[in-house]
């Protein structure tokens, strides 16, 4: 597109750091399964490969461990979540279902290779037994509740525990995750466990992080942010009656969390968003253009008659050419380009 | 500047003005395409001299300072500044008193500001503002957002007068971010921003204002409507796609 001359002072040529870390701040802030689309823009925007590439090679690890994407291993044995609960190396992610290990390419958001999990990056037997029955409680869930729902449970602390008499912590990640980029929609739903096995009390704390995004932006750019934080306890009992406990609680938590959205949606149009702008005036009438004198009455009486002259004066200005519009000037696509664009 | 405008059309509505600033300095060359054709939440001040707020937006602005719509007057104060012609300023005045009626009857509080220049083919421009902060400490009548802003722009062309008809040409744009924050849903954020055009050919007979009144009033309630319908429909329908309500889980299950 041809560029006006520019009014602006001269620009001081941003650095390379400066270039990387805007690019940098556009990429983490791509909505869900979004990343590629704002990458291809930004290179176009950038037309520098290398500043680029560093900003990839940075950002793309962190958005797909905090959006906790899902890669297809290439064995066949299912999909790993990204993130840093399952987190060896920057590239290698355990994937404690199957108990291998994933070998990812960020950038290009694929998984190039699996290998068996090392004994050492495996919880120890007593803490599996645990581990296991409750993955197979949250799947159970997950599957129920979630069209297109994948879940993972990792043991973040005291995997080595070999018996009773030492606390240990998994994290729960449930998450969803829905493209439609034809219908200019996307969204992603992320929930986080952590539970807390205590020994001393025989306490299991529960703390809940449930995130969901939705991003609709077909002639427009409108999001969903939305968010909360649970807290809830249960007993330590055996595996199998601590799994169980869990999950109803995590599903008590989320079914009604999700109820409360509902109820949060069904308020807006009567009465959130009315304290933004009413549906209709004060009045429930349209308002009265045609009769805005009727409003000049509580006017000073000098502006009152300003208005009745105006009101009886064909108004025209079209003699008064003198001048040219600065600001027409300045912005000379106002009138002729509107819409964003659209693929 | 197609990508660069579809970046912007990616980027979370609230970060807007953080984008457009991160865009403008990465494509200085493309600044005035840029800023014509993005809008930026609006700022206001305070008109000393009245004891009255006014918008600053491009339209009233000239080098770093800004006319007043109530005093006429630039803040700080310019020399050599441009001001509409003592004809349009009539219109100009006489718009800002009823445009703050409309505002008050459809918005219970907020500012208002309206602002004419002459443009060069012989008709004239004039640009309608609302802001308004609708959350508890703002002016949120039923004390529900914990975080409500609402901008509107109406940027209106009308074409010269020939035969007691008018060219109209509406564009608006509406940016908002609101957000709840209670015991059982958490913290609920909606943010977004629309823009659309309206053109129209009218009889100038009641008047400029009173059409463009008419104009701004229909579009402005569009906008509304179809943010709230469509938009923020579209987000709550993709919640229920990720998880759907328990009811149609057990709906499903006998199938599979």
């Amino acid at each position: 597109m041809a560029d006006e001359e520019d009014e602006l002072p001269e620009e001081t040529e941003l650095s390379y750091d400066q270039k990387k870390e805007i690019a940098k701040w556009f990429l983490l802030n791509a909505p869900a399964g979004e990343i590629n689309y704002v990458a291809k823009d930004l290179k176009a925007v950038l037309s520098d490969e290398e500043v680029y590439n560093e900003a990839a090679m940075e950002a793309f690890p962190v958005y797909n461990k905090s959006h906790m994407i899902c890669l297809e291993m290439p064995t066949g044995a299912g999909d790993v979540i990204i993130s840093s609960y399952s987190e060896i190396t920057e590239n290698e992610y355990l994937d404690p279902r199957t108990a291998q290990v994933a070998i990812v390419d960020h950038v290009k958001q694929i998984c190039t290779k699996v290998r068996p999990a090392n004994d050492e990056e495996l919880p120890s037997l007593y803490i599996e037994e645990y581990r296991y029955a409750l993955d197979a409680e949250i799947q159970r869930y997950v599957s129920e509740s979630y069209p297109k729902g994948m879940s993972a449970v990792n043991c973040v602390k005291g995997k080595d525990t070999e018996g009773p008499g030492s606390n240990f912590e998994f994290v729960v990640i449930i998450t969803a995750m829905r493209l439609s980029p034809q219908n200019f929609c996307n969204g992603s739903w992320r929930s986080v466990w952590n539970i807390d096995f205590q020994d001393e009390s025989q306490v299991l704390d529960i703390k809940g992080k449930l995130q969901v995004g939705a991003h609709y932006f077909e002639e427009g750019n409108v999001e969903l942010d939305a968010k909360k934080d649970f807290q809830d306890s249960t007993i330590f009992q055996s595996a199998d009656d601590c799994a169980i406990a869990i999950a109803n609680i995590i599903r008590h938590h989320e079914t009604e969390y999700l109820a409360a959205l509902e109820v949060a949606y069904s308020k807006l149009p009567d009465n959130t968003f009315k304290d933004l702008r009413r549906k209709l005036p004060v009045t429930r009438t349209l308002f009265p253009w045609q009769n805005t004198l009727q409003f000049s009455l509580t006017r000073e009486v000098e502006k009152e008659l300003g208005l009745g002259k105006w009101k009886m004066k064909k108004i025209s200005v079209a003699g008064n050419r003198t001048r040219v519009s600065w600001v027409k000037a300045r912005y000379p696509n106002r009138w002729t380009t509107t819409d964003m664009m659209l693929e | 500047m197609e990508a660069a405008l579809g970046l912007l059309r990616r980027m979370p509505p609230k970060q807007s003005e953080t984008a457009l600033s991160a865009l403008l300095s990465l494509i200085p060359q493309h600044s005035s395409d840029l800023l014509s054709q993005v809008d930026l939440p609006l700022q206001v001040l305070r008109d000393i001299e009245s004891g009255k707020d006014f918008i600053l937006c491009e339209y009233n602005r000239d080098a770093d300072s800004y006319r007043s719509p109530w005093s006429n007057k630039y803040l700080p104060p310019l020399d050599d500044a441009l001001y509409p012609s003592s004809e349009l300023r009539k219109l100009e005045v006489e718009a800002n008193d009823i445009f703050a009626i409309y505002r008050d009857q459809y918005y219970e509080g907020g500012i208002s500001s309206v602002y004419m220049w002459e443009d060069d083919n012989e008709g004239f421009v004039a640009c309608f503002l609302i802001k308004k902060d609708g959350s508890k400490s703002g002016h949120g009548r039923r004390g529900c957002l914990e975080e409500g802003a609402w901008d509107a722009i109406h940027v209106i062309q009308v074409g010269p007068e020939e035969e007691e008809m008018a060219q109209y040409c509406l564009t608006s744009t509406i940016m908002l971010s609101l957000a709840t924050d209670d015991e059982s849903s958490g913290k609920f954020g909606l943010s977004g921003s629309i823009r659309r055009q309206m053109k129209m050919e009218l009889a100038v007979a009641e008047g400029h204002l009173c059409n463009m009144g008419r104009m701004i009033e229909e579009l402005e309630g569009k906008l509304r409507n179809s943010l709230d319908q469509v938009y923020f429909g579209k987000t709550r329908e993709m919640v229920c796609t990720l998880r759907p309500p328990a009811e149609i889980v057990q709906m499903r299950l006998p199938d599979t």
